[in-house]
């Protein structure tokens, strides 16, 4: 058995109302002990106003080499952007 | 104190301190469960709002437009899931917010029990249905519950040429053949007033406004929208030449603002218990096309179930 505990990735609310953003990873035996080293790892200065911790091995992520069917289909769709359209002069709040 | 006590002091002290009220927090069940019915309502409209939308992809004019179209419907489907998924947050399910629907106890903006008889109207919903929606979501966007808060920042940013692709199909037809003008004037004739009443009733007649804005959901009321939306919209009517139907609208210089006629609240009233144009046959689409995609749902868990992954 590896000595080595699981991988948890740990995310971060700065402040009320802000989205948890990703701010780094730890080892621990169990999520209540990555919360805990999550504190003390991560949250020092009180940067948190809430932790979240997920086993690393539960994230599915893309991958590089995945980017073009992720991306590229979404390149020649610029009209999905207000810049796209020209507004009459004088048309104000839109 | 009781402890209940404590908890509602301490949680009226994050919304007077515009504090947000995140889903583990302590929120009385009031504030609860009007968020629910706010949000599923939210949600229910943005996916109700693709039918009327949707019976012009195959007509639209060039393939442009029709791509256009196709992603502001693609648009509102992403829309109605964030919303879902915030709502989720608050301990209520997908299914019982859709059983709900079905059941005709969770409602969806009236507005999109109207028909779209023709082009123009693809033009008149995205400039005004969507200009009073921005209107409404950009209150929203301060709204006191984080998960909403958040999802109306990203809708509100993503919608942005919603009402830009209708004004412009407005534009075009209002700036073209005398037919096709008339078509222009014709949709906003039609989509003028059930537009107005999408802010709701009166701030005095409407029955969740009061508590709704002491717990800081809704941030503005509901005249103050309308009239904000009014006086934003009838400049943009005049440059495309085109006349709103209501002959007491007018400039008035003492309160800046724009005066204007009665709405009918009994079409408004008849078109929310169920009696408008188009009621029955959104639900009854709704409710096929949940039943119709059930083999998907089924097929897509069974193929989870046989990969072994159903602990993802």
């Amino acid at each position: 058995m590896s000595e080595l505990t699981p991988l948890f990735e740990v995310f971060v609310r700065s402040k009320r109302g802000l989205d948890h953003v990703h701010v780094g990873s730890l080892h621990a035996a169990d999520a209540e002990h990555a919360l805990t080293y999550a504190r003390d790892t991560y949250t020092r200065r009180g940067e948190g106003a809430s932790i979240w911790v997920v086993e690393a091995r539960h994230i599915v992520a893309s991958q590089e080499t995945d980017a073009d069917m992720f991306s590229d289909p979404m390149e020649d769709k610029p009209y999905r952007h207000a810049t796209h359209y020209d507004l009459p002069d004088g048309v104000e709040n839109l | 104190m009781s402890e209940a006590a404590d908890h509602n002091s301490a949680f009226m002290r994050k919304i007077e301190a515009e504090d947000k009220i995140e889903p583990q927090d302590w929120m009385p069940e009031g504030y609860r469960k009007n968020l629910i019915r706010q949000m599923s309502q939210h949600a229910h409209s943005e996916v109700i709002g693709m039918q009327p939308e949707g019976n012009w992809l195959t007509r639209a004019p060039t393939l442009e437009r029709k791509a256009i179209l196709l992603a502001k419907i693609q648009d509102e489907a992403g829309h109605g899931l964030y919303l879902y998924s915030a709502t989720e947050t608050l301990g209520t399910s997908r299914d019982a917010m859709v059983e709900a629907l079905h059941e005709g106890r969770a409602k969806y903006a009236s507005i999109f029990n109207y028909p779209t008889l023709t082009w123009a109207d693809i033009g008149a919903i995205g400039w005004l249905v969507d200009g009073a929606a921005i209107v409404n979501q950009i209150s929203l966007q301060r709204t006191s519950y984080g998960p909403y808060a958040r999802a109306m920042v990203k809708i509100c940013k993503e919608e942005s040429f919603h009402q830009r692709q209708g004004y412009l199909i407005m534009h075009t037809l209002a700036h073209g053949s005398e037919e096709q003008h008339a078509m222009a004037q014709d949709a906003l004739d039609r989509w003028w007033w059930p537009t107005l009443m999408m802010f709701g009733p009166h701030d005095a007649e409407s029955a969740n406004s009061g508590q709704s804005m002491a717990w800081k959901i809704k941030r503005r009321g509901n005249d103050e929208l309308r009239q904000k939306f009014i006086d934003q919209t009838v400049p943009q009517a005049d440059i495309l030449g085109l006349t709103i139907p209501d002959p007491e609208l007018r400039w008035n210089p003492q309160t800046e603002r724009y005066d204007f006629g009665p709405i009918d609240w009994d079409e408004f009233a008849a078109v929310i218990a169920g009696d408008g144009l188009c009621n029955r046959e959104r639900l009854r689409n709704h409710k096929q096309a949940h039943d119709d995609g059930a083999w998907v749902r089924e097929a897509s868990q069974a193929y989870a179930a046989r990969e072994g992954r159903t602990d993802v």
